[in-house]
């Protein structure tokens, strides 16, 4: 690709503090007893969540949910639909084309405005961070860091765009709700700035809209946190219930983010808990004798299972580039391992994505795509499954935090 | 730069590792020939991809906008084309991704020993 000496000089991002470790701790392993798949209807830590097409009406497998955002310490306050429910970040993220309330915006130590830049796979995220009171379902949280969503307010420095995959600014949501493992989206990395050459920073202050952006520090409480972490009840997690999808395909599924894990009558823990490398967020899959070790996330942002594996891709050109699409369904089997010693085998099943797509469906239970060294347990996953995520540094019940259970 | 390398050889091929302080790393595939034929990457943030592809930068760009535009959702990034593939995934705190050219592959290496 390049001569070699010129790689050598190469600058990476930042930190992966967890390497190729699998985690602590011996444990036994779990039963095969599949857990119960209840809707919680009703409470006030309930909010409905939908598999709908989101606003733009063109996403498969993606989960939506409405949150009001306001004014700090004031009535003045916004409720903005179709925002995606996330388990694979962390943090409140809404696109400054719908929101029409002027937020604080936080400030660095000279004044200047702080700004992120959130590298996702398919894309970063860039713009204002700015305060707001949060409320989701009966839940609120005070004057938190969000991020808002603008390409325009301030111009993305190189370090930003060359992350990743370009961004297209097709979000297909409002906005993102960040609710995975962790309390804030970057965690202690982010206290100072990282000078090592080419180390990733993401948070930056902008002297002007078209001033050159310079990487700052941002202490934990600065940086854009998980909304669930700061209620003043129910905080120590939450749990995604869908029902299955009946026949692999339905136009839409509806069910419930639950907040709080064992803090109500609602909420009661089931099912096996995976603990999470507190690090990468990661757990470990076994498949197809190979054993993904600290490679594998549940992710209700992923639309899709994504994983290694022969079966036919679509395409790079086709509709679904990156998706499997086989002659006829696979049905596969995979075993998860949590750091905590537990084990437990996952059956599911990759459909033709091409067909799958043709139709009026978003909700489609067996939707999956190429991911080289790893295991993306994306939405469908969530179908027909309680899913649990305890939030790292707070109690939950069934084991040490942060876990993924189901 | 700042980092430790770590060379280790196969039959064909040599793989740099090179660990930044922080805990990403990054491995180069050297052919005997002197060719990097491959690169993987595994850190808390996706590299600067910029950097890493080199004069294969635009060719990626480009092939990643285009599949940007068709259809909607966030999913692993998967580029496959005759002279260059590039695949990555993970999520914020956890990226791995991996390159390679086809063309150089030294014989009887299969893409599956780059990891």
């Amino acid at each position: 690709m390049k001569d070699p000496k010129k790689l050598l000089i190469l600058i990476f991002a930042v930190g992966l503090a967890c390497g190729f470790s699998t985690g602590c701790g011996g444990g036994s392993s779990s039963s095969g007893s599949t857990p119960a798949n209840t809707i919680t209807s009703t409470g006030a830590n309930v909010a409905s969540i939908s598999v709908n097409g989101g606003p733009a009406g063109n996403y498969p497998d993606a989960s939506f949910t409405t949150v009001t955002v306001c004014v700090p310490g004031t009535s003045t306050c916004q409720t903005i639909d179709g925002i995606l429910v996330d388990t694979g970040s962390s943090g409140l993220r809404i696109l400054s084309s719908v929101l029409t309330l002027s937020l604080p915006q936080q400030k660095a130590s000279d004044g200047n405005p702080v700004v992120e830049c959130l590298p996702f796979v398919s894309g970063y995220t860039w713009g204002p961070v700015q305060m707001a009171d949060v409320e989701i379902a009966s839940e609120k949280a005070s004057s938190l860091p969000i991020q808002v969503l603008s390409d325009s307010d301030f111009v993305a420095p190189a370090s930003c765009t060359s992350r990743g995959m370009p961004s297209d600014g097709n979000l297909g949501a409002n906005g993102i709700l960040g609710v995975g493992l962790f309390a804030q989206d970057c965690g202690s990395y982010c206290e100072q700035v990282q000078t090592a050459a080419g180390d990733f920073n993401p948070y930056y202050e902008c002297a002007s809209s078209t001033a050159t952006c310079q990487a700052v520090g941002e202490s934990l409480a600065q940086q854009v946190q998980n909304p669930v972490a700061l209620f003043s009840t129910d905080h120590n997690g939450v749990i995604l219930e869908f029902p299955a999808v009946s026949g692999g395909e339905e136009a839409s599924v509806s069910g419930s983010l639950v907040f709080g894990i064992g803090t109500q009558s609602n909420n009661a823990l089931s099912g096996t808990v995976y603990a999470a490398d507190p690090a990468t967020g990661n757990f470990s899959t076994t498949y197809n004798g190979t054993a993904y070790s600290d490679a594998s996330f549940i992710d209700s942002g992923s639309n899709g299972y994504f994983f290694p594996s022969t079966i036919t891709q679509c395409g790079s050109t086709s509709n679904a580039p990156g998706f499997y699409c086989p002659s006829s369904t696979q049905n596969l089997s995979a075993t998860n391992q949590g750091a905590n010693g537990t084990s437990g085998t996952v059956d599911f099943s990759i459909a033709n994505a091409l067909t799958l797509s043709g139709s009026d469906d978003f909700a489609l239970s067996n939707l999956g795509g190429t991911f080289s060294g790893g295991f993306d347990w994306g939405l469908p996953f969530f179908f027909g499954r309680n899913v649990y995520v305890a939030i790292e540094g707070q109690g939950a019940p069934g084991g040490t935090v942060p876990y993924w259970a189901y | 730069m700042r980092g430790t390398l770590r060379t280790t050889a196969a039959t064909s091929y040599s793989v740099h590792e090179i660990q930044s302080p922080a805990g990403a790393v990054v491995r180069e595939y050297v052919s005997f020939a002197g060719k990097v034929f491959a690169i993987t990457w595994q850190g808390r943030w996706p590299p600067d991809m910029r950097q890493l592809l080199g004069n294969y930068f635009d060719q990626y760009a480009q092939a990643a906008k285009a599949q940007g535009r068709v259809g909607t959702g966030r999913r692993p990034l998967e580029i496959e084309q005759p002279g260059l593939v590039v695949q990555m995934g993970g999520h914020p705190r956890s990226f791995r991704g991996r390159a390679y050219v086809p063309d150089l592959l030294p014989s009887g290496v299969a893409a599956e020993a780059i990891q």
